[in-house]
């Protein structure tokens, strides 16, 4: 512990208690140092006597029962930072990418960002009208949703445009959770839209749909017909079980390697048009500011991009010797089909093992198992997908897009690992 | 343990480690045929979906059902209503409704958001970007305004209101003149001065440089240094701290 609080270069005091906070919840500090195996002088007290658990009974099947996460992880919840917007009701509350594995993001963590507040729908007061440049312009109920022929399982991550959107102009946010939380990858189950539109037909002028949500902010997106056809699902399950509130329940737009503000929760409406909407999410928001004052719109893929979440800044080092570094990879564009890791800021490249499924548009965990001696690390990861995609550099972005264009940044992130284990958000050049 | 409950729990343990049911019936005493007969587990289809027929679900939409949630307004002023309202209808409106939050002329209270001013910003360090120094389109002023705002009390103004609180935010942008009447009919008319600024995301060939088969993997630069940290700027939530202002949208 000790070493941790006395932290080099006179960091903050603040940031000092955050950090042994974290580490405090995973059990130590960087106490053991030193190579090799620890000898033990005497038997371990966890060992001897034999402890407590093992000998009296636990708690019955259904103590809990919706089952919860063990209370020795009260700590890994979602958090927001309440100085980004003036109300919780439109503001983000972030994934707790840090104390992750695996691809799947828990349901009850998954980041959720509201325009107007949690919208409450009774399952048999949903509604699902299509209508517009339709033959048939029609309402559905949850009921019918869920009899829709065609039903498909599929994993995609779910990014909101403006993850990273505050490291634009420099290092920020202590944290994955702050820097890339706006994230998460589950399974959802659910009707392809485009047997909603073929069930109400589609006029041949038809080139656009608008998806509208029920919540206070009536959420819009314009979406190209050809997405709208292709692969966007009528969702109202994630992760086996139904949509949870704060993601929609009961059903949400699914709109593959798109920005997630176009994966309209709560959708209450399919409109078919000739054009796109001009709306307010389109125009006023999510659309990008480059350096000469013009701005791009219609930028709806979300490029590749990768992140370390062990180590990190929430996550620090706490052993020296064997280590495994590990991270997520996305891309709207495909699969993650390579991932690089750096611990020098990028100057020599490792190629991770990619683990679990790498499908399109979904989130694919990767690992570099490490021995570290306690040197000064500049942890990086550089995702590669299918259409040939790198993931560039912050300089290479801002050299193109300047700093004012909040929306996908996508940029390569740097954590500086200290000789104490204490990890920092930083940028290197 | 009974011996069809031994069945059935060896049906689920054995279907624990199948990859895959390929839809076959499994009846608890066909347990073990369950076994024999794994499938690989198909990989994730590439984008395409299947594709269901065309069913009989769903009823037709009636007219007044379509009426009452299609409140999309487009840039060519499809979807606007009949109506009108002044400058200064909408002044008094805004006033009651609005200006707690975006303040008296639209400059925003504490971090509420700035719907006036920031002409000439966007370049800037610090661009504010609003109706008028940003917005391609009036109609979506309109759109907007009435199918999100007042904040906690969406679609309750009515066209009327709706097009002079338009027109109000319109003046306070320097667009239209204090006496202005905005209606149904000379809406198209209304132009904002940043809307040539947009154009189409062009990433495929603006940034065709990030498509590289080939990256760099050794002595791809000198050392590298640290050149910001995040700990300077201190702003990670934590308790008892002074915020900034956000710039998240
Ligand atoms: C309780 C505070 C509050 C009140 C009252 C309120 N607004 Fe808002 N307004 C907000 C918030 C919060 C947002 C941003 C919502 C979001 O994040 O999507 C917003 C956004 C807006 C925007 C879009 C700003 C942009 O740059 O995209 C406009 C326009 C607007 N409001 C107009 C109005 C009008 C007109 C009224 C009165 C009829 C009104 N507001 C009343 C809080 C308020």
């Amino acid at each position: 512990m000790s070493e941790i609080e006395s932290s080099p270069d006179g960091a903050k005091g603040a940031v000092n208690r955050r950090r042994i906070l974290w580490a405090a919840g995973l059990g130590a500090g960087l106490a053991g140092v030193g190579a090799g195996r620890v000898r033990a002088a005497e038997p371990d007290p966890n060992i001897v006597p034999v402890p407590e658990w093992s000998k009296t009974l636990g708690a019955g099947v259904n103590a809990n029962p919706y089952g919860k996460p063990s209370p020795f992880e009260k700590d890994v919840v979602r958090r927001e930072v309440t100085w980004l917007t003036a109300s919780s009701e439109s503001s983000v509350s972030f994934t707790p990418l840090y104390a992750l594995d695996g691809p799947i993001t828990p349901n009850g963590l998954c980041f959720v960002r509201h325009h107007g507040g949690e919208a409450v729908i009774p399952p048999d007061k949903y509604r699902l009208m299509i209508h517009g440049m339709v033959d048939k312009p029609l309402v559905f109920t949850l009921e019918d949703v869920k009899r829709m022929p065609g039903r498909v399982n599929r994993a995609y991550f779910l990014e909101c445009a403006a993850n990273s959107g505050m490291e634009w102009r420099g290092a920020q946010l202590n944290g994955c959770q702050f820097t890339h939380g706006m994230i998460h990858n589950v399974y959802y189950t659910g009707v392809p839209l485009r047997s909603f539109l073929e069930a109400a037909g589609v006029k041949p002028k038809g080139k656009w749909v608008l998806a509208e949500g029920a919540d206070a902010a009536g959420m819009t997106r314009s979406i190209p017909l050809e997405k709208a056809m292709d692969d966007c699902l009528v969702a109202f399950g994630m992760n086996g079980e139904a949509l949870r509130p704060e993601q929609g329940y009961p059903v949400r737009l699914v709109v593959p390697g798109w920005e997630g503000n176009m994966w309209v929760k709560w959708l209450r409406r399919i409109k078919v048009g000739d054009e796109p909407w001009g709306q307010r999410e389109e125009t006023s928001k999510y659309t990008d500011l480059l350096a000469n004052g013009e701005a791009r719109r219609h930028t709806f893929v979300m490029d590749a991009k990768s992140v370390v979440t062990n180590p990190s800044p929430q996550a620090p080092l706490l052993h020296k010797g064997p280590n495994v570094l590990s991270g997520i990879a996305w891309s709207g564009r495909g699969t993650i089909k390579r991932v690089d890791v750096s611990l020098d800021g990028g100057r020599n490249w490792t190629t991770a093992r990619i683990e679990g499924p790498a499908t399109p548009m979904a989130m694919t965990r990767f690992y570099l198992d490490f021995d570290w001696n306690g040197q000064e690390l500049m942890v990086q990861s550089r995702a590669m997908d299918d259409t040939g995609y790198v993931q560039p550099t912050k300089a290479a972005l801002r050299k193109i897009r300047g700093v004012n264009s909040i929306y996908h940044n996508n940029g390569i992130q740097t954590w500086l690992v200290r000789g104490n284990g204490e990890t920092e958000n930083v940028e290197v050049g | 343990m009974s011996k069809s409950a031994e069945a059935l729990f060896l049906a689920l343990a054995l279907a624990a480690t199948a990859p895959v049911m390929a839809g076959a019936a499994w009846a608890a005493s066909d347990a073990p045929k369950v076994a024999t007969a794994p499938q690989a587990a198909p990989a994730q289809p590439p984008a395409s979906l299947p594709v269901p027929k065309v069913t009989e679900l769903g009823r037709p939409a009636l007219k007044e059902e379509i009426a009452a949630w299609n409140i999309d307004v487009r840039p060519d002023g499809e979807g606007l209503p009949e109506g009108h309202g002044s400058v200064s209808d909408g002044e008094q409106l805004f006033l009651d409704n609005c200006a707690t939050c975006h303040g008296e002329f639209g400059e925003g209270a504490g971090r509420w958001p700035v719907l006036a001013g920031g002409r000439g910003t966007l370049k800037s360090e610090r661009p504010e970007k609003t109706i008028g120094s940003y917005w391609p389109y009036a109609s979506t002023v309109f759109d907007y305004v009435h199918r999100a705002m007042p904040f906690g009390n969406a679609q309750s103004l009515t066209p009327d209101q709706t097009y002079a609180i338009v027109a109000y935010l319109l003046n306070l942008n320097d667009i239209v003149p204090a006496d202005f009447v905005l209606s149904r009919e000379n809406f198209p008319k209304v132009a904002l001065p940043n809307n040539p600024n947009f154009f189409d995301d062009d990433r495929t060939t603006s940034e065709k440089e990030f498509w590289n088969a080939n990256p760099c993997m050794k002595d791809c630069s000198g050392p590298m240094k640290v050149t910001a940290r995040a700990a300077i700027l201190d702003v990670t939530p934590d308790e008892g701290k002074d915020a900034p202002k956000g710039n998240l949208e």
